[in-house]
């Protein structure tokens, strides 16, 4: 049955791709079709990248204002009064509102428009069609939606940074009551409503993208293009789709009770509060009920960032190794595995919300099994460079950076998924230097390294490779000198959110830390901008991309450089073999590209 | 001035597009590509790898060298000691070890395997047995840690059975600490939020008899010492978290509801500000906070606000006072009881 299904979707596709190229081979689509409001996976990809490109950068200078404030409390910053003006930034100190406002849509961008709409909206839609072989995505029109929502989403959150109020800042997990009651801080008056507007769109554009994803992986794999001989960032892509499309409608329901409980009275998540010199009516509801529903979501967004970027390296490391990547099935298996375990582990946010301690006991077992399929990985890129021929591209150091900051973020997490362990840094700067390294850091690595290995096929130009490699190293080297110290504050006591640590006498011996991650954080910041220039640069006159600039064996690297409506001129290409045959005994190149037929007797690779 | 910026900014961007064009020019004259990685580069990256490897190994040699006398001192609490000596275990066995052994191979095969002019892959796709191993291993560690890490939880949180325990409320607003002691009679009064006023400020309920022997504490919290203290926890406006670190403790106060966390102080603050580690910690601030020209300060407990509050959330701070039993009964003995702050005037 499934046989049928796809050849008819084929055929259907192919009368269509015939019809247009008759009738279009050049410009027959005006500006706004071909560059605006695009259907093209191509092109949306583009506008994903980016859009994401301008949040990060939005994201990262807030993140060097508050670090500015924390290693110097009070020093007046010119530059910091020129951004925030007079009534943020009085003679340039930052107001402790405006720097619970950035920390708030710092997370809030970097989490949900950078690492979720920016990673999986640029490299889901660019590879997805390109690797399974189809001319574009099962809905171009529900694709072009999902990025015109994120649009609108983005625009919203980053007006909320202009209102009166402020934008909103009861931290990107929007606790409530502090996030329900206006009275209780500044930015929970419009600009909270603006954040909650923003991520309802925001979910919109996640789902479209997903179940275009998810469909267009099922249904249009080209001839040949087998489950197991997908590339494993399809397989990553699409465990992604499904975590999106299983976690964020929860996401909807918690932010639509908040916006109930916000605007008409109800009391879903508020019970027994006295503020603001009166009484509220609300009795009866439970800011426990909104964590559990927020962490529902929550726990599977960290994979939703993180697998992407998990798939975008096991392709370049084997690539870049010129070997096969280590266990194949076992990636597939382990990237399942996660994602199954993503949905029961939320608890292990909550072990000192005053939930149930026998409940967080069930989340210490789950989370500690989600490190096993999570060790499988690491030790299967080590084993995957082993014995390599490894090309040094920009692309692959980043994807080495992501298997260390992998490592060195994932050990903690050991610590803190240990609930006894957890009582006494939770909510600490050891929590932030954690999950800042192994989602943070691996991520936007994985998003580097994604952007660098496919900017042939996105802009059809190469990136320079001597800024790449400055670039990695200013990045590595600064991210560590950030992330790193943050442990030993974590130890010190140090909770995270602190508009200063100079109130307590116990901070006090702690201030030089706070100045090297601040300097490392400014040092990292500014080398983003050998990034930005190479990117930008590149765009227009980067060299000529050839074919297939690095080799490699998966089917985008088969079509023609060129932005052509469908992706292949002719027919689909058909598919023979798994994506890892590097280096394989008996072939005359090191790599052998998946449209190869096997020769009599060969063994495919992903079968075993 | 800032027309003076701007024209720098504008020159900076005409002298950087020239030195494109010379560049772009030049390249036009060379035959190799740029993109392309060549085996001098690959040789270069991988030696990179390895002095990035030994830096990044130093770093964190160096950090635990300097910064570990900054971290809390020991546990002061009974269950605290327990989790020291688990968070020691964790940290010396696993973690640092792992963090160390996996870098470290990584690292090392990536400088190993550079592609060098002459350096060919080996075709290695799967072994079943290595697979099995490092999923089995990790399990067994893991298993060790569960059962370890759930004993003590279960421990820590159990519900206190204890008759000569000493009850406190933490009762949290923004953005202050209150605490609340149950009296004579060892009952804490029942509490309507409705009731808060001035001379009410953790909103007894002023028709339960049961709270009028309450004492209600808004300065420094006392404590005695090796008595087990059931803290329980209640917030007037949005969530907050009691958290103590110098015990190992803390808990989320929630509106709403009434948390719970209970735990043996060991050490009185006396004794803490005369063990050697404080003192050299203490001496470490006090150089610092020379530097800023503020007053040297002597050790104290504190209780912090460990959840995000609102503006002054940074500064929600109470000091926690642990003493001998006599002190503390005759500290208790001089406080007010609600009956005579508030209830008369109060009660219409």
């Amino acid at each position: 049955m499934g046989s049928t299904t796809n050849s008819a979707l084929e055929k259907e596709h192919l009368v269509h791709h015939d019809h247009v190229h008759h009738h279009d081979d050049d410009h027959e689509e005006s500006f706004i079709t071909k560059y605006v409001f695009s259907q093209d996976h191509k092109t949306i990809s583009r506008q994903f990248l980016i859009t994401a490109v301008i949040m990060a950068v939005i994201a990262m200078t807030m993140s060097v204002i508050f670090r500015m404030q924390l290693a110097w409390p009070g020093e007046k910053f010119a530059f910091v009064n020129a951004l925030l003006g007079d009534k943020w930034a009085k003679d340039g100190i930052l107001d402790p509102n405006m720097y619970l406002a950035l920390v708030t849509i710092h997370g809030t961008i970097m989490v949900f428009f950078v690492l979720t709409g920016g990673l999986s909206g640029t490299f889901s839609n660019l590879l997805i069609p390109y690797q399974v072989g189809a001319r574009d995505m099962a809905s171009g029109f529900l694709n072009m939606l999902s990025y015109w929502f994120f649009f609108i989403s983005s625009c919203i959150m980053l007006a909320s940074c202009f209102i009166d109020d402020g934008p909103a800042s009861a931290g990107w997990t929007i606790y409530p009551p502090l996030s329900a009651v206006p009275e209780a801080i500044p930015g929970s008056k419009l600009g909270m409503t603006m954040w909650l507007i923003s991520m309802t769109i925001f979910v919109v554009s996640s789902l479209l993208g997903s179940l275009n994803y998810i469909i267009t992986v099922i249904n249009l794999r080209t001839k040949g293009m087998t489950m197991t001989r997908m590339p494993l960032t399809i397989w990553a892509f699409l465990v992604t789709a499904v975590l999106g499309v299983l976690s964020f409608p929860v996401l909807v329901s918690c932010v639509v009770l908040l916006i109930m409980d916000r605007s008409f009275g109800t009391s879903f998540y508020l019970s027994d509060i006295y503020i603001g010199g009166r009484p509220l009516d609300n009795v009866g509801g439970s800011p426990i009920l909104f964590e559990h529903l927020f962490w529902f979501l929550g726990h599977p967004e960290v994979y939703i960032v993180l697998l992407p970027a998990l798939g975008i390296t096991s392709e370049i490391i084997a690539t870049n190794s010129r070997k096969p990547i280590f266990g194949y099935r076992a990636m597939i298996g382990s990237i399942l595995a996660i994602g199954f375990l993503s949905f029961i582990v939320w608890g292990h946010h909550m072990y000192m919300t005053g939930m149930n301690p026998f409940l967080g006991s069930v989340f210490v077992f789950t989370t500690l099994l989600i490190a096993i399929p999570s060790a499988v990985k690491a030790f299967n890129y080590i084993t995957t460079i082993w014995k390599g021929n490894i090309q040094y591209t920009p692309a692959m150091l980043f994807s080495i950076g992501l298997v260390s900051s992998f490592i060195t973020g994932g050990v903690t997490g050991i610590i803190l998924a240990d609930s006894t362990l957890d009582i006494n840094v939770h909510d600490t700067y050891f929590v932030v230097a954690h999950f800042h390294i192994v989602m943070g850091l691996s991520a936007i690595f994985g998003m580097f390294a994604g952007v660098y290995h496919w900017f042939p096929k996105l802009f059809l130009r190469m990136m320079n490779k001597k800024l790449g490699y400055v670039h990695f190293w200013l990045t590595l080297i600064c991210a560590y000198g950030v992330f790193f110290p943050q442990h030993f504050l974590g130890l010190a006591g140090v909770p995270r959110r602190y508009y200063t640590n100079s109130n307590f006498p116990m901070f006090d011996n702690l201030v030089d830390i706070n100045e090297i991650v601040t300097i490392a954080a400014i040092i990292g910041a500014l080398s983003q901008g050998v990034f930005l220039f190479n990117f930008f640069y590149s765009i227009f006159r980067g060299e000529k991309a050839p074919q297939n600039p690095w080799n490699s064996n998966t089917l985008e690297w088969t079509t023609p450089v060129a932005n052509i409506h469908g992706n292949w001129p002719g027919a689909l290409p058909t598919v023979y073999r798994w994506p890892y045959d590097y280096s394989k005994p008996g072939k005359e190149k090191d790599f052998c590209p998946q449209t190869i037929p096997l020769e009599d007797g060969e063994h495919d690779g992903g079968g075993h | 001035m800032k027309l003076l910026v701007l024209l720098a900014i504008v020159l900076l961007i005409i002298a950087g597009h020239q030195l494109l064009r010379i560049i772009e020019l030049s390249r036009g004259l060379k035959k190799t590509t740029e993109w392309q990685v060549t085996a001098a580069d690959n040789n270069r990256m991988g030696q990179a790898m390895l002095v990035f490897m030994i830096g990044f190994f130093l770093f964190f040699i160096w950090q635990a060298a300097r910064w570990n006398e900054r971290a809390l001192p020991g546990a002061a609490s009974e269950h605290g000691v327990k989790i020291d000596v688990l968070w020691d275990a964790n940290m010396n066995y696993v973690v640092v070890p792992v963090f160390f052994i996996t870098n470290f191979f990584l690292f090392w095969f990536a400088f190993k395997f550079r592609g060098l002019a002459n350096t060919k892959a080996v075709y290695f796709p799967h072994n079943n047995k290595l697979e099995l191993l490092w999923t089995i291993v990790p399990a067994f560690a893991l298993a060790f840690i569960i059962i370890f890490g759930l004993k003590y939880w279960n421990e820590i949180m159990s519900e206190s059975d204890n008759k000569d325990k000493v009850v406190v409320e933490l009762y949290a607003q923004q953005f202050q600490w209150s605490a609340r002691y149950p009296g004579k009679d060892g009952k804490l009064g029942e509490t309507d939020y409705r009731q808060i006023s001035g001379s009410n400020s953790v909103g007894q309920d002023t028709a339960d008899a049961s709270g009028y022997d309450d004492i209600i504490v808004q300065n420094d919290i006392h404590l005695p010492v090796n008595k087990e203290i059931v803290l329980y926890m209640r917030s007037r406006d949005v969530l907050h978290s009691a958290y103590l670190p110098h015990f190992r403790a803390q808990m989320n106060c929630v509106p709403g509801m009434i948390t719970t966390f209970k735990f043996v102080p060991t050490k009185t603050t006396v004794e803490m500000r005369k063990d050697p580690y404080v003192k050299q910690m203490m001496a470490g601030i006090n150089k610092q906070r020379d530097k800023f020209n503020l007053e040297p300060v002597e050790f104290d407990y504190l209780l912090l606000c460990n959840k995000i509050c609102g503006a002054s959330h940074f500064n929600m701070q109470r000091t926690i006072i642990v003493e001998s039993e006599a002190d503390y009964n005759a500290w208790l003995a001089k406080q007010k009881m609600f009956k005579t702050v508030a209830v008369k005037q109060d009660k219409p």
